[in-house]
């Protein structure tokens, strides 16, 4: 029997090398016990996986596939990948056969992992943590993500953050970018960010970009999950916007039509002005507004 | 006067431009600021930020400059005859909350638009100075759309295209007759011409030269428009109509439907009525089929009643529950352009319908494992261990599907 244990920062690549080894040593799937760090390793169980020998061919979907598994909270994930690994060795066309569970289980976590990862990139909240006038500003953030989703996601923020630096802080992994380089660190505690005061001008958009005549709550709450409210400054606001759209809406619709302020006159009647003395414009404009 | 605070003046002018209901920031050409010379990147898909309660995405700062307007269009809250309070973004302000939200990863970037303060020139050069500060001076590299103004010279919207990832121009209504009527200053024929424009430019930006050199991109993420639905009579099939003609003349990205909704201060001139949000929701699925299922104008118009769609079912079961002898299919064997016509079936799978069956028999539980909303689509299809017998005639299936009638209560 084998005992791996696949460290948390760098688990795609421990993943892989591994799975090389075992597949090359033909070792199969129910000699091998997958851990992550912390489990209790078992007595007299061997802990190094046989060194990967020669070429390896596997499916590029396969990989690709894996390298979002890997990130799954489920603790099943590595061994599911690798008995799939295992079928494929005689069998490669299982690799796009969606009627096999086993591929169905881990085309699920796969897209667990990747809604994950969009909703990382979506939800993420900076706020200022350093000098506004430094040459390169600094930014932090706490994020609680479902899946193991900070590692495979921080090349993003790279990518968008390129002439800033950064910090994604969350239960088990920190990613840091000083300089445009990415590195990654064990997870902290919920850390106490200095206000930011762009934060209310956020808030007071998402108060006003809201239609009250239009009211979908459940639309609103499949996409961004109540899970995710409490690291969203805006979240905040959700309650009363919803408590008061009735009333607000129904406001609107009872207001009798007012009387147009003077300055509606004013301005339609230089217009009509306007229309009168141009009648040499290009056809087809209405040329008097070109008129300064 | 007192002067208006930034956070005032975002309060009136976000409020101002939630009627436009594109938020869209996805395919422009890619690109990330991995040099640390600049700020932001673009994938090819858009992200929501946030949703707001009304369900809609939050995806890019969406403000008017101002919504001052010399105007006077009856649907619309900024009209010069409406008594909502106004304001009036400086350059500097609106480059400052871009990049300020930017940084905090809240947008995607910035959709502006704005009232017409003492001329469409004037305007619209205001709006090209905000995009050209924030692409040169920032380096911003994120998502921009300007929405332009018809009747501005076209060395404006010239500049506005090579800053801007997309450029819009909204037909407003969806009949040159309403637009007269309810929008007096503005000219149908202007804004086609305006949209008509805006393709040449694209199409130019296209060709090479005859040194092979590629000129520089022109909106890259394309033109899009938006119609009010509801403020007018015009019927789904009226409005089908024209975005088809639309898509087809301007190659548009999209055409947007917006349920006319009430508005602070509305005009007397208009229904103070809003339509149902369905009917907004069932042309966006009509709009889909005609674009991606390959289903012609007249097919899905011809499912409509005294011109409009049906707003318990949706377009492509009504279509399917009129073509019943066209089903059951057999998913092991019918092409695909059939497979796309099964109600509960979307591109994607069909698709994946198409590549398992070239190796496998599929059967039912398949189908379920592939992502068929099987419940919709049963009726309509065989499959292994599976046919619908008498089901796909039966008189009641349109019942099926509808919702039930409202409930009525003790009075
Ligand atoms: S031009 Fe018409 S639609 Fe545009 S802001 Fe002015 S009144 Fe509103």
């Amino acid at each position: 029997m084998y005992h791996v244990v696949i460290p948390k920062i760098g688990a795609a690549t421990a993943w892989r090398t591994a799975a090389r080894g075992f597949l090359a040593a033909q070792i199969p799937p129910h000699e091998i016990c997958w851990q992550e760090p912390g489990a209790a390793p078992e007595l007299f169980a061997r802990t190094q996986a046989p060194p990967p020998t020669g070429d390896i061919k596997v499916s590029r979907r396969f990989v690709a596939m894996a390298n979002s598994v890997v990130w799954h909270r489920d603790r099943d994930r590595f061994a599911c990948l690798y008995g799939f690994l295992w079928r494929l060795r005689d069998a490669p066309h299982l690799i796009g056969d969606h009627g096999d569970p086993h591929l169905a289980r881990l085309r699920r976590m796969e897209k667990n992992v990747h809604r994950c990862q969009h909703k990382m990139k979506a939800f993420v909240r900076f706020r200022e943590i350093g000098d506004r006038e430094a040459p390169r500003r600094s930014f932090a953030a706490w994020f609680e993500p479902t899946h193991h989703t900070v590692e495979p996601t921080a090349s993003f923020f790279a990518r968008r953050f390129g002439d800033m630096d950064w910090r994604i802080i969350t239960p088990d992994k920190t990613a840091i970018c000083v300089d445009g380089v990415v590195s990654f660190s064990a997870g902290q505690p919920r850390p106490d960010l200095p206000e930011d005061a762009h934060e209310d001008l956020w808030i007071a958009y998402f108060e006003n970009i809201f239609n009250p005549a239009r009211l979908k709550v459940s639309a609103m709450c499949s996409e961004m999950p109540k899970k995710y409210w409490k690291n969203l400054p805006e979240a905040a606001a959700i309650a009363n916007l919803v408590k008061t759209a009735p009333e607000r809406a129904e406001e609107m619709a009872r207001a009798a039509p007012t009387l147009p302020p003077l300055r509606a006159e004013r301005m339609k009647e230089r217009l009509a002005r306007f229309d009168a003395s141009d009648v040499s414009g290009p056809p087809q404009s209405s040329a008097a507004h070109r008129q300064k | 006067m007192t002067r208006m605070t930034v956070k005032r003046k975002l309060e009136i002018l976000s409020d101002a431009a939630k009627y436009d209901a594109s938020c869209a920031s996805s395919g422009s050409n890619k690109r990330d600021s991995r040099d640390g010379k600049g700020l932001g990147s673009n994938e090819g898909s858009g992200i929501c930020h946030a949703y707001a309660p009304d369900g809609r995405c939050i995806s890019l700062l969406k403000i008017l400059m101002t919504n001052f307007c010399i105007y006077d269009c009856s649907y619309c809250v900024n009209r010069v005859s409406s008594n909502v309070p106004r304001a009036r973004f400086t350059v500097d302000e609106v480059v400052d909350l871009t990049i300020n939200f930017y940084r905090r990863n809240y947008i995607e970037g910035l959709f502006l638009s704005s009232g017409i303060i003492r001329s469409p020139d004037a305007t619209m050069a205001d709006m090209v100075r905000i995009a050209r500060r924030l692409r040169k001076e920032e380096s911003f590299r994120g998502y921009i759309h300007l929405k332009t103004i018809p009747d501005a010279a076209p060395e404006l919207i010239a500049q506005a295209g090579l800053l801007a990832d997309r450029l819009s121009i909204n037909v407003e209504l969806p009949t040159d007759a309403a637009v007269e009527a309810y929008a007096p200053e503005k000219s149908p024929e202007q804004i086609r011409g305006a949209m008509a424009d805006v393709r040449h430019r694209k199409d130019a930006a296209q060709d090479r030269s005859h040194r092979g050199r590629r000129p520089p991109r022109f909106a890259p993420a394309g033109q899009s428009t938006q119609m009010i639905i509801g403020a007018d009579g015009a019927t789904d099939k009226t409005i089908l109509g024209r975005s088809t003609r639309l898509y087809g003349d301007y190659k548009l990205k999209r055409v947007y439907y917006s349920a006319f909704s009430p508005i602070p201060d509305s005009s007397a001139k208009l229904p103070l009525i809003s339509p149902p949000l369905q009917r907004e929701h069932r042309l966006y699925q009509a709009d889909w089929l005609l674009r991606f299922y390959g289903f012609e104008l007249d097919e899905i118009t011809s499912t409509t009643r005294d011109g409009n769609l049906d707003l318990a079912v949706d377009p492509k079961l009504a279509w399917a529950l009129e073509h019943r002898a066209l089903f059951p299919v057999d998913v092991n064997t019918a092409p695909k352009e059939l497979l796309l016509r099964v109600p509960g079936f979307g591109v994607k799978t069909v698709k994946r319908i198409v590549s398992t069956r070239r190796h496998c028999y599929l059967r039912y539980d398949h189908l379920l494992r592939i992502g068929g909303a099987m419940k919709k689509a049963r009726p309509f299809i065989v499959a292994g261990g599976w046919s619908p017998g008498s089901l796909t005639d039966s008189a009641c299936l349109r019942a099926r599907f509808a919702p039930p009638p409202e409930q009525l209560t003790l009075f």
